[in-house]
C-alpha cells in the first residue's frame, strides 16, 4: 500500500490486515503510557482545505501516539485560486520533507492528484474528498461492526448494513460501500431517489427508497444513518426534498423504528449529527448507539493506518 | 510475512545443530539455571518475543511449573513497534502483547526469545518494557546464542552457544509452530534471510 | 518563389495515384503524367492521400484577451499542421466578438499571420450574457463578413432569445451555432452523468441536459424557416434528435469532436484535468452513436473545438480545472483511427465531413471544393501508413492539453497547401507566411 485515496484501495486480505493491525493500537492505547516511539523521526502533514476538527484532530492523535512529528496546515480560505494553491501547497509540503500527507479538500479527486501528480513524494492519505470518499471513516465504521458483531476478528461476511440519508453528497456512504462489500457484508442503501446519484445502480450494494421496508426486510445488524444538510431542500440547494419534516418523517431514525430494530442491531453515525432531522436524540444516545465509540475507534485505525503506510520501507528501498 | 520467509527456506537444507530431545534439554537447563538465580520461582514473569519467543517461554513456564510445583505466569511482549529497522524492511506484522494478570512491576522479568544475534531486538524489549510498567530486575534467556552482538547486551540464561558466521542462517524450529523441535543452521548467500539475520 | 507545383502520383480522396498541378493558387489539371514549367516545384506524393484543405468550424485562438492560452499566429500554426486551410475563430475571446471591430481584428490577426483563412464567428448576444442580441448585422456587414454565430461556451438558453437570434441571421443567410447545455441541470457539473461519476463523487452532467436544447433548438428552427447548427454534439440521444429532425425537413446540421469520437468518461478515474471538457466525454455507446451519425451523414461536420489552455489551468485538481482540450494537430489522425481505419468513412466521405459540409455551412467561400481543376489550390497531403506519438510539448499549439498525449495514433500531414502555397511541407511550417 502506497496510499489510501479510496476504499476500493483495499481488497479483503488487505482490508482485514488494517483492522487487525488496529486491533494491536487499541490495544496498545489501553495502556498507561499510549505513545509509541515507532514513527519517530517521520514527518506527517495534516493538509485541511476544509475545516473537520474531529477528522484532524483523530489523525493528529494517531500521527502523535506513533511518535510522528505532525504540522497541521490549515489552508482554508486561502485566497489564492484553490487549483493554484493544492499545487503549491504540496510543494512546500514536500519541501518540508513529509513521508505522509493527510488531506482533507472540497473537491473530489483531489487526493488522488496529489499522489498522481508528481508534487509530493509523501504517502497520501484520503481524509475525506468532496463528495467522493472517506476511506478511514469506512474503516473505523467497519472496525466498529466488527467489534460489535464479529468478536473483533475476520471478515464481515453475512453482516447486514442498513445505510440511509443522502447518499448522493456523501463520501462515508461511497467507501462505506465499496468497504463492506470488499468484506463480505450485505449493504442496502435507502434514500429518497433524489438523493442517490444516478448509476448507483452498478454499486455492489441493494437500494431502496422506503425505510420502515427496508428495515423490515433485512433485518439489518447495523443500521447507518448519513448527515443531511438541511439547506438541500432549498430550489438552490437542489431542492432535494420538500421539507426537513417531511425527510425526518420519511427516512430519520426516531423513537419508533428504534424500537423495531433488532434487539443487537447497532446504530451508528459518522458524524457529525443533525438532531432531530436524520437522527432523533433518543437514537443518537441509547444504548445501542455506537456513535461516540466510533469516535473512539477512529484514532486507532488511523494509528494502524499511518503504521502501514509509513513503518515499511522507504519507497524506492533507500533507508 | 514471516511464515512465507520460511517457507521461502526450507530448512532441511541447512545442518541440524540440535534436534528433539536437545531442544527439550535445553530448556529444562534454563529452567534450572533460573531457578538457582532467582533462588526459586517467587515473583517470576517470563515474556516471549514473538514469535518464536512465545512457545518457548510457555514452555519454561510449564518446566518451572513442573520443578517448583508453583504457577510461573507467562506473556509476550511485542516488540515490532520499538523496532529500530522498520524503515529497512517491508511492513512487518504485529502480533499481541499479552502480560499475565500480575502486571510486571516489581517483578522479575525474564525476556525469552529463541536467537540472540545482534541484541537490537532486546533493546527494542527494554524500551517496550519500560512503557509498561518497572521491574525489579530484566534478565534474558536465549535458545541460541549465535554471537555477533551490535550493542552492549548480553543473555544471563542461553540453551546453546553456537559460533557462526555472520553470513549464515540460524534457525529455530519448534513443535507449536513448525511441527518439530530442531535448530538448523544454512550457509550464506541467500538473500533475504533476516528471519534470524536481524536478531 | 515558384508559383507552380506539381504534386505526383498523390491519391486524390484516397483514390488512384494521379498528379495534380498547382498554379496561381488554382488547381491547374488533374490526371496522369501532367508536366511543369522549369522551376516549378515538384513533389513526390506517392503513398499520399490527398484531400480539399480541412476547415473546422470550431476552433478557439483565444486571441484578443487570452494570448497566455493561444494566440491566431500560433493556433493557427497549429491548423496548417492539421492540415487545415480555414478555422472559425469562435467569439469568447476578451472582449467577447460581439461587435464588427473585434471580429475585424480577429480576421486580421488571421490575414496577418496566413498560415490558414481565419473566419471569425460572431456572438449571438452580448457579451455572450445570453441577454440581448449582438449587433448579427453589422458583424454580417462587416469586412469579416460575419456568417457563423455562437455563443459558444455558453448555451443561448432563453427560447425567445433563440428563436429572435435563428429568424433575424435568415437576412444575411446567417446560421446560429447552437452550445446546447441546458444551464440548470449543468450547475456545477464536472463530467458526465453516469456510473462512472457515481464513483468519482463528482456532479453529474446529464445527457438529457444537451438533448434538451437540441430538441427545443429544432423544433425552433423548423417553426421559423433558419438555419440551426448544433455544436459538438456528444450523446446517443442528440444524435437521434437530429436524425428525427432532418428526416422532418428541420434545417439543422450538427458536428461532432474527435475527442468524443474517441474517448470516453472512464478516463476521468484518475481525475487528470486533461480529460475536463464541455460537453464532457460520455460513454462508450455514445460514441459509438456519434461514429454512427457521423457515418450516415446525420452529423455533417467534425469540427475540433480546439480548446487550449495555459499549463496553470489544468495543473490542479479537476474541479478547479479549466474545460477544454486541444485539437487541430491531432483531429485528422482520430478520424482516421476512429472512422476510416474502422470502415466507417472512406476518405471522400471525410474530405466532407471535415472540408466541403464546413465550408458549406459557415458559406465560406473557395474551401472545401473538389479537388479538380479550377478548383482554389487549397488542399492537403496525408501519409495515410504513417504511424506517430502524440506528444503536446511538440506541437505548435500553445496549449498542452492534448488529451491524446501518449497515444500511436495513424495518419501524418505531409503538407497543406493554402491558395498553392505550401504552409506545411514535409510535415513541417514553412515558415514566414507572407501572405
Amino acid at each position: 500500500m502506497r496510499h489510501l485515496l479510496s476504499a476500493a484501495d483495499l481488497d479483503a486480505a488487505a482490508a482485514v490486515r488494517v483492522l487487525d493491525v488496529a486491533e494491536e493500537m487499541a490495544a496498545t492505547q489501553r495502556r498507561e503510557i499510549k505513545k509509541l516511539p515507532t514513527l519517530r523521526g517521520r514527518t506527517v502533514v495534516n493538509l485541511f482545505f476544509e475545516d473537520s476538527t474531529r477528522t484532524r484532530t483523530s489523525f493528529e492523535a494517531a500521527a502523535k501516539r506513533l511518535s510522528a512529528d505532525v504540522i497541521n496546515f490549515s489552508a482554508k480560505g486561502s485566497s489564492v485560486s484553490k487549483g493554484e494553491s493544492l499545487k503549491d501547497t504540496a510543494l512546500t509540503l514536500e519541501a518540508m520533507g513529509a513521508d505522509a500527507v493527510v488531506v482533507r479538500h472540497g473537491a473530489s479527486g483531489a487526493p488522488h492528484r496529489l499522489a498522481h501528480a508528481g508534487w509530493t513524494r509523501g504517502a497520501v492519505v484520503n481524509a475525506g474528498d468532496g463528495t467522493h470518499e472517506h476511506p478511514t471513516q469506512a474503516l473505523l465504521d467497519a472496525y466498529t461492526m466488527r467489534k460489535h458483531l464479529r468478536g473483533g476478528t475476520g471478515d464481515l461476511a453475512g453482516v447486514r448494513v442498513v445505510v440511509v440519508g443522502d447518499v448522493l453528497h456523501s463520501r462515508v456512504a461511497r467507501s462505506n460501500v465499496l468497504l463492506l462489500h470488499t468484506l463480505g457484508a450485505h449493504v442496502t442503501l435507502v434514500a429518497p431517489p433524489t438523493l442517490l446519484p444516478v448509476g448507483v445502480q452498478a454499486w455492489p450494494c441493494a437500494v431502496s427508497h422506503h425505510l420502515d421496508a427496508a428495515l423490515a426486510d433485512v433485518a439489518p445488524d447495523a443500521v447507518m444513518m448519513l448527515r443531511v444538510q438541511a439547506e438541500r431542500m432549498d430550489a438552490a440547494q437542489g431542492g432535494f426534498f420538500p421539507s426537513a419534516r417531511e425527510y425526518s418523517r420519511r427516512y430519520g431514525l426516531g423513537r419508533e423504528r428504534l424500537a423495531a430494530l433488532g434487539e443487537r442491531t447497532i446504530v451508528m453515525h459518522p458524524g457529525p449529527m443533525n438532531r432531530g432531522l436524520e437522527i432523533s436524540a433518543d437514537a443518537a444516545d441509547s444504548a445501542r448507539s455506537t456513535i461516540v465509540e466510533q469516535v473512539g475507534n477512529g484514532v486507532a485505525v488511523r494509528m494502524a493506518v499511518l503504521y502501514l503506510l509509513l513503518a515499511g520501507e522507504l519507497p524506492g528501498g533507500h533507508a | 510475512m514471516s511464515a512465507a520467509q520460511d517457507q521461502a527456506h526450507p530448512p532441511e537444507q541447512g545442518r541440524v545443530l540440535l534436534e528433539g530431545a536437545d531442544v527439550q534439554r535445553a530448556v529444562t537447563r534454563i529452567a534450572h539455571e533460573l531457578l538457582e538465580s532467582n533462588k526459586g520461582a517467587d515473583d517470576l514473569v517470563l515474556l516471549g518475543i514473538p514469535r518464536r519467543g512465545v512457545p518457548l517461554a510457555r514452555r519454561l513456564a510449564r518446566r518451572l511449573g513442573e520443578v517448583e510445583g508453583s504457577h510461573v505466569p507467562a506473556g509476550a511482549l511485542d516488540i515490532t513497534m520499538y523496532r529500530d529497522d522498520l524503515r529497512r524492511h517491508p511492513t512487518r506484522e504485529l502480533s499481541p502483547t499479552e502480560l499475565p494478570p500480575g502486571g510486571i512491576d516489581d517483578k522479575v522479568v525474564v525476556l525469552v526469545d529463541d536467537v540472540l544475534y545482534s541484541g537490537r531486538t532486546i533493546r527494542a524489549a527494554l524500551d517496550a518494557l519500560n512503557d509498561f510498567g518497572r521491574p525489579r530486575v530484566v534478565r534474558l534467556a536465549v535458545l541460541v546464542d549465535r554471537g555477533h552482538r551490535e550493542l552492549p547486551i548480553r543473555a544471563d540464561h542461553v540453551g546453546k552457544n553456537l559460533p557462526t558466521s555472520s553470513s549464515e542462517r540460524v534457525r529455530v524450529l519448534l513443535e507449536e509452530l513448525d511441527g518439530r523441535d530442531a535448530v538448523v543452521i544454512t550457509p550464506g548467500g541467500t538473500p533475504g534471510g533476516t528471519g534470524g539475520g536481524a536478531r | 518563389m515558384s508559383t507552380t507545383t506539381l504534386i505526383r502520383g498523390a491519391r486524390p480522396l484516397g483514390g488512384a495515384p494521379t498528379d495534380l498541378l498547382l498554379r496561381d493558387g488554382a488547381i491547374a489539371a488533374v490526371g496522369q503524367g501532367l508536366s511543369a514549367e522549369e522551376g516549378a516545384d515538384v513533389v513526390d506524393a506517392a503513398g499520399l492521400v490527398a484531400l480539399p484543405g480541412l476547415v473546422d468550424l470550431h476552433t478557439h485562438l483565444r486571441e484578443p484577451g487570452r494570448e497566455d492560452a493561444e494566440t491566431v499566429e500560433s493556433g493557427t500554426r497549429a491548423a496548417a499542421l492539421g492540415g487545415y486551410t480555414s478555422v472559425f475563430a469562435m467569439a469568447n475571446t476578451f472582449p467577447v466578438a460581439d461587435t464588427a471591430g473585434v471580429v475585424e481584428q480577429v480576421q486580421r490577426l488571421g490575414e496577418a499571420a496566413g498560415h490558414v483563412d481565419v473566419r471569425p464567428v460572431g456572438a449571438v448576444t452580448v457579451g455572450l450574457r445570453g441577454e440581448q442580441l449582438a449587433e448579427l448585422g453589422a458583424m454580417a456587414d462587416s469586412a469579416a463578413r460575419v456568417r457563423v454565430f455562437s455563443d459558444d461556451g455558453h448555451c443561448v438558453s432563453d427560447a425567445v432569445l433563440m428563436r429572435r437570434a435563428l429568424e433575424y441571421v435568415k437576412a444575411f443567410d446567417g446560421v446560429i451555432a447552437q452550445h446546447a447545455q441546458e444551464p440548470r441541470l449543468t450547475e456545477g457539473a464536472q463530467m458526465n452523468e453516469g456510473t462512472v461519476s457515481a464513483v468519482l463523487g463528482l456532479r453529474g452532467w446529464p445527457s438529457v441536459a444537451e438533448e434538451a436544447v437540441i430538441a427545443r433548438d429544432v423544433l425552433l428552427a423548423d417553426h421559423v424557416g433558419s438555419r440551426l447548427h448544433v455544436c459538438h454534439l456528444s450523446t446517443a440521444g442528440s444524435v437521434e434528435i437530429v436524425r428525427w429532425a432532418k428526416a422532418r425537413g428541420v434545417r439543422v446540421t450538427a458536428e461532432v469532436t474527435p475527442h468524443h469520437l474517441l474517448l470516453t468518461d472512464e478516463l476521468v478515474r484518475g481525475y487528470d484535468p486533461v480529460y475536463k471538457v464541455n460537453p464532457p466525454l460520455r460513454t462508450q455507446a455514445d460514441v459509438e452513436a456519434v461514429r454512427e451519425g457521423l457515418a450516415d451523414g446525420t452529423i455533417d461536420v467534425v469540427a475540433t473545438d480546439h480548446a487550449p489552455h495555459p499549463l496553470e489551468a489544468k495543473d490542479c485538481e479537476w474541479a478547479a480545472a479549466a474545460m477544454g482540450m486541444t485539437g487541430l494537430e491531432t483531429a485528422l489522425s482520430v478520424v482516421q483511427h476512429a472512422m476510416v481505419d474502422t470502415g466507417l468513412l472512406d476518405w471522400a466521405q471525410v474530405a466532407d465531413r471535415m472540408s466541403a459540409a464546413p465550408a458549406r455551412i459557415g458559406r465560406l467561400d473557395g474551401h472545401g471544393r473538389p479537388l479538380e481543376a479550377g478548383s482554389p489550390a487549397n488542399l492537403v497531403l496525408l501519409d495515410p501508413a504513417a504511424r506517430w506519438e502524440v506528444d503536446p510539448a511538440a506541437m505548435a499549439t500553445a496549449g498542452r492539453n492534448s488529451p491524446f498525449r501518449g497515444m500511436q495514433l495513424p495518419g501524418r500531414v505531409v503538407a497543406t497547401y493554402l491558395r498553392g502555397r505550401a504552409t506545411v511541407a514535409g510535415s513541417r511550417l514553412t515558415g514566414s507566411a507572407g501572405a
